[in-house]
């Protein structure tokens, strides 16, 4: 049975994502105008472009310190949650028998079930305690949250691995480190990525979790610093919408060129 | 069961000495596994634990984050909570906008899904346009639809003579939800759609065929075939947004602040500004206890229901 072409289906599927797409022409139509422009349409295509926008915004925000913040803070977060997770979860996956390395796991994925705020209010006071009120005790934290979705992610992946593999390296005298690291982690290749794009939206995107933790305005990250200078805005919207669009493009150009691998890695980390 | 890897290997010569070699090499086996988890656990414990328990612990004094002392004053600030129109609120707020979030992101989402596996052309880019917005900031598009309902469409309104644009409905304290709510859907309509997309396409096409056959139209081919294959999708969708949308936050700092007045404070929020700045660390200790459970035990309840309603089907 051949189908043809469902076009009713088709434009409305296009009328939709109109609506997702009229918030970003907006963003860069209005980051582009100057105000006169802007009062006279907001809607209308930019016909000057007004670049400068953009470099007032990198002023104003100190776009490429929070730039960099992000970036460390997502780079460090992605590194280790992908080596210490995966190997948690093998010890875990692989003793699954026994009662300690079982409660372990279901101690670990119970937290999903655990709301933020209640832990909120003393982890403040605890991490500026600690000194850790800082990018680097924020990354501890990334690391340390994500193994609750992270765990029950690799581990139902490493219990689908035979352990056949394993054993015959077991016999050549390899250890249990030289098992994990040469042969399992390895073979882990597709879920880490799953786990770390799942792992990098969230550190990139987080606005809760820096805004509580982080203490001093120069270690600010993107979001963070969209929500610090939005009173510093006012209605400058042109200004404001320059600065939006810088926070979001990093995000926007990598997904132009990764989106199917992107939707794949997240479509696996749900159903798994 | 694992461990028979080790024992069935025999050895050739089974003398005592090679015995207590292999045990050796099982113990340092457990060893290095140990020192896999543990350290894992111990921090766990320590910023994920540890924070939950003194929250509990606090909810039981009057401390409110600032001062050096504190007393004990067992279930009083439980009492209040019930009693507190701010609290009483946020959680009407809260449930009347998880629910019609979790309803509305779920028909949507399953709508525009069903459009994406249809045969249509273009799908690959129809697909990356609708999961966009799963990848950007919640902050930043709260800010940007702000400017939509402050400007654009006030602008639209007045433009075009259209009278309940005109007003913008962050600013009036009956409609101020429905803005969050608008884009809280625009944006958490990204995963579910994918994650439908993904449940329609384990649907056989034989199945189709063979009722179309039989003179099925439509409608009841999604509600005979469609709808029960992709049943666990649903449930998990269901839980998931209900979840999501209980714990809404972002969209709020963005768009409204919680105001006006106290319109739009979510739980977290409530607990957020009472906490930090508003000295009420213990009560809104007392409040998140709450929020904890709530969340929890409508979590457990929805997966009970939805999956024996999966079976019944």
């Amino acid at each position: 049975m051949t189908k043809r072409t469902n076009w009713t289906v088709t434009i409305l599927m296009a009328l939709g994502s109109l609506l997702i797409l009229f918030p970003l022409y907006l963003t860069i139509s209005i980051a582009l105008k100057n105000p006169q422009e802007l009062a006279q349409s907001a809607l209308s295509l930019p016909l000057n472009f007004h670049w400068e926008n953009f470099t007032r915004a990198i002023e104003a925000t100190n776009f490429f310190n929070a730039l960099k913040n992000s970036s460390v803070i997502t780079f460090f977060t992605l590194v280790l949650t992908i080596l210490t997770n995966s190997m948690v979860a093998y010890a875990i996956a692989r003793n699954m028998h026994r009662k300690l390395f079982k409660t372990l796991y279901y101690y670990f994925v119970s937290a999903l079930f655990i709301p933020f705020p209640i832990i909120m209010l003393p982890i403040v006071k605890q991490t500026s305690a600690l000194g850790l009120n800082n990018p680097t005790g924020l990354i501890l934290l990334y690391v340390v949250y994500g193994m609750a979705m992270n765990i029950f992610i690799y581990v139902g992946y490493i219990r689908s691995i035979p352990v056949e593999l394993e054993e015959a390296a077991i016999v050549d005298g390899c250890s249990t480190w030289g098992v994990f690291w040469k042969i399992i982690f390895p073979l882990l290749t597709p879920i880490h990525a799953t786990v770390g794009i799942l792992t990098c939206l969230w550190a990139w995107n987080d606005f809760l979790l820096p805004l509580v933790i982080l203490n001093d305005t120069a270690d600010a990250t993107l979001p963070l610093v969209q929500y610090v200078f939005q009173t510093e805005f006012g209605t400058d919207y042109n200004l404001a919408f320059a600065s939006y669009l810088l926070a979001m493009a990093p995000m926007i150009i990598i997904y132009l060129f990764a989106q199917r691998w992107i939707i794949g890695g997240v479509v696996k980390g749900a159903i798994k | 069961m694992k461990n028979s890897q080790i024992t069935i290997e025999k050895p050739p010569i089974s003398s005592a000495h090679s015995v207590s070699k292999r045990k050796k090499k099982v113990n340092s086996r457990m060893i290095a596994f140990y020192l896999m988890v543990l350290p894992a656990a111990l921090l766990f414990f320590v910023f994920h634990t540890f924070p939950a328990l003194q929250g509990i612990y606090y909810s039981f004094t009057n401390w409110n984050g600032i001062t050096l002392d504190y007393d004990f004053v067992g279930f009083k600030n439980y009492l209040n909570l019930f009693q507190d129109p701010a609290v009483i609120d946020s959680y009407v707020f809260t449930f009347k906008f998880a629910i019609l979030a979790a309803v509305f992101i779920n028909i949507i989402s399953l709508a525009i899904a069903l459009g994406l596996n249809a045969k249509i052309k273009g799908r690959n880019l129809f697909r990356a346009v609708y999961f966009l917005p799963n990848i950007l900031s919640v902050l930043i598009v709260g800010f940007i639809f702000n400017y939509v309902f402050t400007n654009i469409l006030p602008g639209l309104g007045e433009k075009y003579g259209i009278e309940f644009l005109t007003t913008n409905i962050l600013g009036n304290a009956n409609l101020a939800w429905i803005g969050i709510l608008i884009v809280f859907i625009w944006q958490a309509c990204a995963f579910n759609i994918i994650l439908y997309l993904s449940g329609l396409q384990t649907v056989p096409t034989e199945l189709y065929e063979a009722s179309s056959l039989d003179g099925a139209n439509n409608w009841n081919q999604f509600w005979k075939i469609t709808f029960p294959v992709i049943a666990p999708f649903f449930t998990i969708n269901m839980v998931l947004s209900m979840k999501n949308s209980l714990m809404v936050f972002d969209h709020i700092v963005a768009m409204t602040g919680g105001g006006p007045g106290y319109s739009t404070t979510s739980i977290s929020l409530l607990i957020y500004n009472g906490g930090f700045s508003g000295g009420e660390f213990a009560f809104q200790s007392a409040n998140a206890v709450i929020y904890f459970i709530v969340i929890m035990v409508i979590s457990v309840f929805q997966l009970k229901v939805l999956q024996k309603r999966e079976m019944d089907m």
